[in-house]
């Protein structure tokens, strides 16, 4: 059992091969472009809305289709059933997401030019945390909105849970919610990383 | 002479000449509702697959009717012609609100109609080019300006010294200018009184060029000139060949209104009456040079003092149109009580012009040699009144008499040739045919397909309605070398012209962006509502959204002067809301991102609620307030 923690410690300790650290640099450049596209992309559509309304989850903002007015019609429409105003500034995670992809960034950035096995174990472990919990914080919100209906709302309706992945009839709304291209880039720039990862740890540790 | 009395009073006439000059009375149909025209099952599928538009798809053209004596234009789809809107004009429309704010109510001024005749779309070389809407107003010397981003009437000018514009809205081919005319000449300067017994001297008739900015198409007095008097009807602008000139037909220049002496006798002695023609930009010019008379604030040129500005051309007596062929050259005025239309060509107008080829002088106005400027006449039938084109060649003329459209060749002709071999089809319509337009018909390039018959006179092809009996357009197609019936539609009254236009070349918006808001007045969310007073002033700033008015209740005194600053915040299209006050006779309906203002005086006390009246939302009906007057 020493052996293998021993064994390990000289692993992570081992330094990057040139395909790895070209690897990390190019993950880089994956991710740079997610600060600016959506993460999560909501359609609905119904009857009277032939076009569809849209809300895009971008990491700093909520943004609305149609010029942005669409996010001002999903919150007209949701203050009939009591859901509370869906308002950026209300949104902490549009401020800690972005800081965090910034600081993910600096690290790869560090990891292509003078890290090791190490800072990109590091690199990985913090990024899935963080993806995962960004994935609770999303559906916590969800649930949130969706239960904490104002008693006194013109319309009443059960509780609900917004779909987060896939398609639900919301009232007369088709909803549809999945991610977006900036959702899509940082799983792209997760697995650059593993594979950067599988190319760099040394042979007697690969399993035979 | 479009209306209804006069048409009534044509009618027998209608029946004696069909009677006696074509030799069959008319045929009663065989039921009510039956299909006329004698048309086969093939026939009937084929004009119903070129008129179908399938629920979700959209028309080819816009269709503007004017909309007469209501005061409105009515809009329609076309091949399918469905009504789609109406845009009011000259007259309070409580369906849109206009005419209730403060500010289309001034625009409308002293007046609660006006007659809306010949509507004219703004042009770029001579095509329409989309940007706005003209439109006269036949009773009260006026003409308004449409903005065609949003359907809405933005100006109405007043015109002094302009009495029944009837002349109007014909535009130049770059926008320059667009006509005005007086069709009942009155004494000189308006507001003059000298009895009709002075009628030939002291009763002056007038033409106008309104000039448009070419930026905001902003209507202001170009220059008035002073013509003898005689009814000035119908226009059109040179174009091509012809730009920079105007053409009106006009009668009466028997130049005599005589007391129980019926204008329709007492106008129709001589065998000829006049198109006048104006040189606009030597009138323009004229202006610039100081030589216009400064009267009730336009600069009034009169041809005894300025010369080559006017020339009349003679032609068959009682004209209705006078309209100018897309290159330019022909020129095409028709005699109402005349079976031919006479063509001109402009360049022979212009070297009698050069020659001083001249028969006399009217009023200061020569008078071109008949025989030197006529091209032609074509026995097209019975009544001509107005023409158009399809850009391949041809002229339509509709005939009210015969209740037809003619469809006959423009020159070239051989020499010595029979003229009737020209008039290449004919069709009938139901009933007597006013004015007619083809697709783009005004523009330098037709386009050929479609032409709508504006008729007078529908009895029996539509459900009955009672006696105040709709108006008829008839949808033809003209892509072939026969034309044929394809739609029967109907109008409120009454539609003197129409234009159309490809749909694709407008492209209105549907919502007032909040970032091009620049009211002062304009709030957007409840929490800036407010009620502030001054004096006996209570200002209300109002906003509207599904489902509430912020504020909802409105305190005032009796006695109190109120005025509402509304806006709709709604972005979203179609989210119209509208706030009326019960008892206090007001309406306005605000469009998604408008602000309107209403001023009234409380002046009665007890409690009033308001309302939404622009159906919004499922809570609709909720959404209402209370005005306390103290």
């Amino acid at each position: 059992m020493s052996g293998l923690i021993e064994r390990l410690t000289a692993a992570l300790d081992a330094g990057l091969p040139l395909r790895s650290r070209l690897l990390v640099l190019v993950a880089f450049f994956v991710l740079l472009p997610v600060f600016f596209t959506p993460l999560w992309h909501v359609t609905f559509v119904a009857q009277q809305y032939p076009e569809g309304l849209n809300l895009y989850i971008y990491p700093h903002d909520l943004v609305g289709g149609n010029d942005g007015n669409d996010l001002t019609e999903i919150n007209v429409l949701n203050h009939y059933i009591g859901m509370a105003e869906l308002k950026p500034s209300d949104f902490t995670e549009l401020k800690w997401i972005p800081l965090i992809i910034g600081l993910i960034a600096v690290l790869t950035l560090r990891c292509a030019v003078i890290g090791n096995v190490r800072s990109l174990v590091d690199l990985i472990v913090m990024l899935t945390y963080f993806g995962g919990f960004s994935l609770w914080s999303f559906w916590y919100k969800l649930s949130y909105y969706g239960t904490n209906l104002d008693p006194k709302a013109a319309v009443k309706v059960e509780p609900f849970m917004p779909p987060m992945f896939g398609y639900r009839m919301v009232g007369q709304f088709s909803v549809w919610s999945y991610p977006a291209v900036g959702t899509y880039l940082f799983t792209a720039f997760g697995l650059l990383l593993v594979v950067a990862l599988y190319l760099a740890w040394p042979r007697q540790m690969q399993p035979s | 002479m479009r209306k209804r009395t006069i048409v009534a009073v044509a009618m027998p006439l209608v029946a004696i000449m069909l009677a006696g000059m074509i030799g069959c009375g008319p045929k009663p149909p065989s039921r009510r509702g039956g299909r006329g025209g004698g048309a086969t099952g093939s026939d009937l599928t084929k004009a119903a697959l070129a008129t179908y538009v399938a629920p979700g798809d959209l028309d080819e053209y816009y269709l503007f009717y004017s909309g007469g004596h209501s005061g409105q234009i009515f809009i329609a789809g076309v091949p399918s012609m469905r009504h789609i809107a109406t845009i009011p004009v000259f007259t309070p429309y409580p369906g849109t609100g206009y005419g209730f704010d403060d500010e289309t109510r001034e625009m409308l001024g002293e007046y609660d109609w006006g007659d809306a005749h010949h509507p004219g779309f703004s042009e770029t070389d001579g095509e329409y080019d989309g940007r706005w809407l003209f439109i006269n107003d036949n009773a009260n010397g006026r003409i308004a300006r449409i903005d065609l981003r949003d359907f809405k009437t933005k100006q109405i000018l007043k015109v002094p010294n302009i009495s029944a514009n009837h002349g109007s809205s014909f535009v130049t081919p770059n926008s320059e200018y667009v006509t005005m005319s007086t069709r009942m000449s009155i004494p000189f300067p308006e507001g003059t009184y000298a009895d009709v017994t002075e009628y030939a001297e002291k009763y002056k008739g007038l033409v106008a060029g309104i000039k448009i900015d070419p930026e905001d198409g902003e209507m202001s007095i170009g220059w008035e000139i002073l013509v003898p008097p005689f009814n000035y009807d119908l226009g059109d602008a040179g174009k091509k060949a012809s730009d920079g000139y105007m053409f009106w037909t006009c009668y009466n220049s028997e130049r005599e209104f005589i007391e129980g002496g019926k204008l329709e006798v007492t106008a129709s002695q001589k065998d000829k009456d006049y198109i006048l023609m104006v040189d606009w930009r030597a009138a323009e010019k004229a202006v610039e040079a100081g030589q216009g008379r400064m009267v009730a604030g336009a600069p009034v040129l009169d041809p005894k003092k300025t010369s080559d500005i006017a020339w009349f051309i003679p032609l068959a007596k009682s004209p209705h149109g006078v309209d100018v062929s897309p290159d330019g050259r022909w020129i095409i005025g028709s005699g109402k009580l005349s079976p031919t239309t006479t063509v001109y060509d402009i360049e022979k107008i212009k070297k009698a012009i050069a020659d001083k080829d001249f028969e006399e002088t009217i009023d200061g106005i020569p008078v071109l040699t008949y025989a030197s400027v006529r091209e032609a006449e074509i026995p097209v039938g019975l009544g001509p009144l107005h023409t158009q084109f399809d850009g391949k060649g041809y002229a339509y003329t509709s005939l009210f008499v015969e209740s037809a459209v003619a469809k006959w060749k423009l020159p070239p002709y051989d020499a010595g040739a029979d003229m009737s071999q020209y008039v290449v089809d004919k069709i009938p319509v139901a009933y007597n045919i006013g004015h007619l337009v083809t697709a783009e018909g005004d523009s330098v390039t037709p386009d050929g397909n479609y032409l709508v018959a504006l008729n007078k006179l529908s009895k029996g092809r539509h459900l009955s309605v009672g006696p105040s009996i709709p108006e008829s357009a008839q949808l033809i197609d003209i892509t072939g070398e026969k034309m044929s019936l394809l739609y029967d539609a109907f109008t409120e009254p009454e539609p003197h012209y129409a234009v159309m236009i490809k749909a694709d070349k407008l492209d209105p918006i549907e919502v007032y962006k909040k970032e091009d808001s620049d009211n002062p007045d304009a709030i957007w969310s409840a929490e800036e509502a407010r009620i502030e007073r001054n004096g006996r002033m209570v200002e209300v700033w109002m906003m509207a959204v599904r489902s509430f008015f912020a504020p909802d209740v409105i305190r005032v005194r009796k006695g109190d002067t109120v005025r509402i600053h509304v806006t709709n915040i709604e972005q979203t299209r179609d989210e119209l809301h509208g706030l009326a006050i019960n008892d206090y006779n007001i309406n306005v309906v605000i469009d998604p991102g408008e602000t309107k203002t209403i001023t009234f005086k409380a002046d009665k006390a007890g409690v009033y609620a308001y309302y939404c009246t622009n159906f919004c939302s499922a809570l609709h009906q909720e959404m209402q307030g209370y005005l306390l007057v103290k």
